[in-house]
């Protein structure tokens, strides 16, 4: 029923496929410091279902967080009873994070550029008089810096993935090959983004994202139009295998007991 | 010797107009209750820190008490933005908000200097980021040993930090567990500090995770049960994630905010 322009139905929501995605490049036994909302969903996710010797860590100060539900705020009751251990955020930081311990950041973004700068802090030109002030940086800068491979969930659209970002919270790769070196951040950046349509790479020479992967139901064209540069497509580009029944259910059930525990 | 006293006479007596002041606890543990305290004393003209200044310091930000905002993180979790705070800097309104901005790692370390009595903290961050260049208190410096670049960040020391704990003893140690951010560092950095608890009890047992900070450490104490609400009190009540929720509507414009400030804090006496 794929009329022209219009996406295939999939039993399953862009927001499903998104979450599975990213949850399937944690593996068992890594550790994962996690950002609030969709990372933290899809690394729960991953904890689930084909990860469950992962470590979650939280910035607030959780290692080895198991929540059962998906937490509304980074620093919720449960993640700290149900942690190994709780340290505090100068710990948490300069011990574990700042010495290249932790294996992989799941982060956000508000926007996202053709080199995977984010930025969290504004939207306009002027620092100091902003058109739209965003949060700011929390812990991304030194996660993204600090982590071995980071990966980015975000839903795209032409807001979201632009050209350049208005301000660079968090680097990625700056303006390509070297930067990162330049500025003596010693984790790979951003590996992977993953976004409600498909998956971006960085290449490896140029640094600039890839399309690797759309979703199924979801053409070249349907990405392209969400994306404010000229995006380019890998020679080999992949769908990105559909959810498991098994993902799928253990999406909807956190999903559930959260919305239960949320609503008591 | 800690000085045990109502919170209204605790805020008057610690805090005053012009003062820089931080009020720490991270999703856990936010002392509510003594910013609301701060704007019915009507403190003005105050530099007010914290990492993540959420709905407290919308507060008092939307109440005119702040001249400028020292953070790393400032959204509504889980919910999106906090509107008095956006209103100040994208409008100036009530009145204009000088904002310096860090990241989580480095506000830490801000602390971390001014608990250890050092001018400042190393560590790698900020590289890369335009943060570095918009943000004072934050260059680099070449280790004295190898010379790599490293990023110095400048010790902060509030003239007074404000957190609430789960108990105090009768001689004046905090004990607090669950998630303990950088309570220990903004009380150590700070020249007077202030603790309200839920629970004054003769003295500690202990819960696991539990952390003491010593009553040399501590100025003044106020027993104040609930004064972390709407945040979290582990071992006493927990998150109103629906309270976040509402500020969200609540905050959205001038008129229901005064309102709110009128009906709920001003008209009210120290929260119960």
């Amino acid at each position: 029923m794929s009329a022209l322009g219009a996406r295939t139905e999939t039993p399953w929501t862009a927001d499903e496929m998104m979450t599975v995605a990213a949850s399937r490049s944690l593996r068992d036994g890594m550790s994962c410091f996690v950002g609030i909302g969709l990372p933290s969903s899809a690394a729960n996710l991953a904890r689930h279902t084909h990860a469950p010797g992962v470590v979650l860590i939280y910035e607030s100060g959780p290692i080895g967080a198991k929540p059962s539900t998906l937490p509304l705020s980074i620093g919720d009751g449960e993640l700290a009873e149900t942690a190994d251990v709780v340290v505090s955020i100068p710990e948490i930081f300069n011990y574990w994070l700042q010495p290249g311990r932790i294996d992989m950041g799941f982060l956000g973004a508000a926007q996202i550029d053709r080199f995977a700068n984010i930025n969290t802090t504004i939207i306009g030109n002027d620092y100091r008089s902003p058109r739209v002030r965003l949060p700011g940086s929390g812990g991304a800068p030194e996660i993204a810096g600090a982590c071995r491979e980071v990966t980015v969930v975000m839903r795209h659209n032409l807001r979201a993935f632009v050209e350049e970002v208005d301000f660079i919270t968090t680097p990625g790769y700056g303006r390509g090959q070297g930067d990162r070196e330049r500025w003596g951040l010693r984790g790979a950046g951003p590996t992977m983004v993953v976004t409600d349509l498909g998956i971006l790479k960085p290449d490896p020479d140029t640094c600039e994202l890839v399309l690797v992967s759309t979703h199924q139901g979801v053409t070249v064209d349907d990405v392209k139009m969400q994306n404010q540069w000229p995006l380019q497509v890998a020679a080999e580009l992949a769908t990105t295998e559909a959810p498991t029944p098994e993902e799928l259910v253990a999406l909807r059930s956190l999903n559930e007991t959260t919305d239960a525990a949320n609503t008591e | 010797m800690t000085e045990f006293a109502p919170l209204s006479d605790a805020v008057a007596a610690l805090v005053g107009d012009g003062d820089t002041v931080a009020l720490e606890g991270f999703t856990h543990l936010i002392p509510f209750a003594a910013g609301h305290e701060i704007i019915r004393q009507n403190r003005r003209e105050l530099t007010i820190i914290r990492m993540t200044p959420d709905l407290v310091y919308d507060q008092l930000i939307g109440a005119g008490c702040a001249r400028k905002i020292i953070f790393s993180w400032g959204g509504n979790p889980g919910v999106g933005s906090l509107h008095r705070f956006r209103d100040a800097i994208e409008h100036g309104w009530p009145t204009p908000l000088e904002i310096e901005e860090h990241s989580h790692a480095g506000l830490a370390n801000r602390y971390v200097a001014g608990a250890s009595g050092l001018p400042f903290s190393v560590m790698r961050g900020y590289s890369g980021t335009d943060l570095i260049a918009n943000t004072e208190n934050v260059t680099t410096v070449s280790c004295p040993f190898t010379g790599e670049k490293l990023t110095a960040i400048r010790a902060l020391n509030p003239d007074v930090t404000i957190i609430h704990a789960q108990r105090a003893d009768s001689r004046g140690n905090v004990q607090m567990w669950g998630i303990t951010g950088i309570q220990k560092e903004a009380i150590l950095a700070a020249n007077r500090s202030l603790v309200t608890v839920e629970e004054i009890v003769h003295s500690f047992d202990g819960p696991p995770m539990a952390h003491v900070i010593p009553s040399m450490a501590v100025t003044m104490i106020a027993h104040v049960p609930g004064g972390a609400r709407p945040s979290y009190s582990l071992g006493y009540y927990e998150r109103d994630n629906e309270a976040y929720k509402q500020w969200d509507t609540l905050s959205r414009n001038r008129e229901t905010f005064q309102k709110w400030l009128n009906q709920v804090i001003m008209a009210n006496g120290e929260v119960q």
